[in-house]
């Protein structure tokens, strides 16, 4: 019999991409096996989009400042989604294994956590671009709305947004491994829990002065305000960008701390078997 | 001293529910085939979770190739695997996709070739680029045998390997690991509801109820000890509390 495997150096406590990518193939691979899949990426956002862009249409032949506030709901609408599909897209690839009742077979394999969730993290900004690109293309087409226009802004936008849709799809994940399927509506929900909270559609000050500091306190809002700055007074709120920034990066590590603890309680429970007995 | 290939040393698992472990100790030497015997909620699956460390104990320890399994499992990790019926693998993915992201997992080189030596072993040649959906349960088990042979692991855990599966096929499976030990020199823990099974395959059994060892020997001293002709015969007399008549050594 010839030898055993050849390992990376440093088994212990190193992280290896060569695992990372792998997660990321076999991911890959299961998009591609499914083109109904494929194609809900593409299709929801451009439903959404082509709804609010003749939505603000319509207004902005009608009032005054709509007519100034040119594309806020389609911009708005474009940024929404980098949250709710980044999320999505991480809670999507978790929940894959779940039903395919494979999770007891990736954590007995050397694959760490923190790769597990790189590769997810990945996996997600790869869904995201599938969704995200011939929608924005879209959006010039039938609207003129350069969603690219924005500039450095729309990289500050998308690093935010991501950032926070990682962390509460680290959390979700570590929820449902913890709990099963049965919570896995909070996958396809949570995200709509925040949507009036973090003022996507309208200015906080909308919002009675109690749930501002609410809003105040979740990073997107900072995100909206700042897209709503750039798109209707033409500044680009850096002040803004970086305090949703510092936010995030507590988010995430809340999340990944989350995560941690929900996996040690599920092999305290038993959770991860999925199998027998 | 040699290190025994698993060591477990007063394993508990309680559960809200209740115990589903209760304080069990045993090493199996390098290179030996034990058997797992016991009903249904005797512990089996529990305590093979808690070996691979999908499973946080009560208390007690497991040790596998050395390694404490609570604190440095990463350092064993790509020297064991398992096999079990009632875990799957993506069923959208073909079974050369399959076998190939689980070998990058365990850092397996030479993967291409090994795929190939594991499909001729295994029969799988026909089935490399077929989704694991489109497989019976039969063709299912071989690739999850391939699955858990890719990294020629040094011990093997099997929860009920051949369960679902046709006496013919079953048979196969055997054959399989018995090769595969042999020429691996592996260790090999197997649970098992079939007698004949770890009869034909183990060295020896250990028989557990209601989270402890019942007994524990060669299936030749637990026949003897029984007065019994088959293993079955001898589960049943466990199962049912008739214990077993004590010879001489």
């Amino acid at each position: 019999m010839s030898q055993g495997p050849v390992m990376d150096a440093g088994e212990d406590h190193a992280i290896s991409w060569r695992r990372i990518a792998a997660m990321i193939e076999r991911y890959w691979y299961l998009l591609r096996s499914s083109w109904p899949r494929l194609l809900e990426l593409i299709y929801w956002p451009a439903v959404q989009m082509m709804m609010w862009g003749f939505l603000q249409l319509y207004i902005g032949q009608n009032a005054g400042y709509f007519a100034r506030a040119g594309g806020t709901f389609i911009g708005a609408v474009l940024l929404w989604d980098i949250l709710f599909r980044g999320q999505l897209g991480f809670s999507v690839s978790f929940l894959e294994e779940m039903w395919s009742r494979n999770l007891a077979n990736l954590m007995m394999s050397p694959l760490k956590p923190i790769e597990f969730v790189l590769a997810m993290m990945a996996m997600s900004i790869v869904r995201l671009l599938i969704g995200m690109i011939p929608v924005s293309l879209l959006a010039l087409g039938f609207f003129g709305f350069n969603l690219y226009g924005m500039g450095l802004a729309l990289a500050a936008f998308f690093l935010n947004l991501i950032l926070t849709s990682w962390a509460v799809g680290i959390f979700v994940s570590g929820v449902i491994m913890r709990n099963g399927l049965g919570a896995e509506n909070l996958a396809w929900t949570i995200m709509f829990l925040l949507m009036p909270l973090t003022c996507v559609y309208y200015p906080v000050a909308v919002l009675p002065p109690w749930l501002q500091m609410v809003a105040w306190s979740l990073p997107p809002t900072y995100v909206f305000e700042g897209m709503r700055a750039l798109l209707i007074d033409h500044v680009f709120r850096a002040d803004l960008m970086v305090q949703a920034f510092f936010m995030n990066l507590v988010l995430f590590g809340a999340g990944v701390a989350g995560f941690l603890l929900l996996l040690r309680s599920a092999r305290r429970h038993g959770s991860l078997m999925q199998m027998g007995e | 001293m040699t290190v025994p290939a698993i060591a477990v040393e007063q394993l508990v698992k309680i559960y809200q529910r209740g115990t589903a472990v209760d304080g069990i100790s045993f090493a199996l030497p390098v290179g030996s085939i034990t058997g797992l015997l016991g009903g249904n909620g005797a512990g089996k699956t529990t305590t093979i979770a808690m070996i691979m460390g999908l499973l946080t104990p009560t208390s007690g320890a497991v040790r596998v190739l050395g390694a404490d399994m609570s604190s440095q499992r990463y350092r064993v990790l790509h020297r064991m695997n398992f096999e079990s019926p009632y875990v799957e693998m993506p069923m959208r993915l073909t079974v050369r996709q399959n076998l190939t992201i689980f070998g990058r997992l365990y850092g397996v080189a030479g993967l291409a070739d090994r795929i190939a030596a594991l499909a001729e072993e295994l029969d799988l040649m026909d089935l490399l680029d077929r989704p694991g959906g489109k497989l019976s349960s039969g063709q299912k088990t071989r690739v999850s045998l391939a699955k858990a042979l890719i990294n020629r692991p040094e011990v093997l855990l099997l929860d009920e390997p051949t369960a679902s599966l046709d006496p013919d096929t079953a048979d196969w499976v055997r054959a399989s690991l018995e090769r595969y030990r042999s020429a691996r020199g592996a260790t090999i823990l197997l649970a098992s509801h079939n007698m004949s099974e770890v009869e034909r395959l183990c060295e020896r059994v250990i028989i557990m109820k209601k989270g402890r060892i019942e007994d524990d020997g060669t299936p030749a001293a637990l026949l003897a000890r029984y007065g019994r002709q088959t293993l079955e015969e001898v589960f049943l007399d466990v199962a049912r509390g008739r214990t077993g008549i004590q010879v001489a050594p």
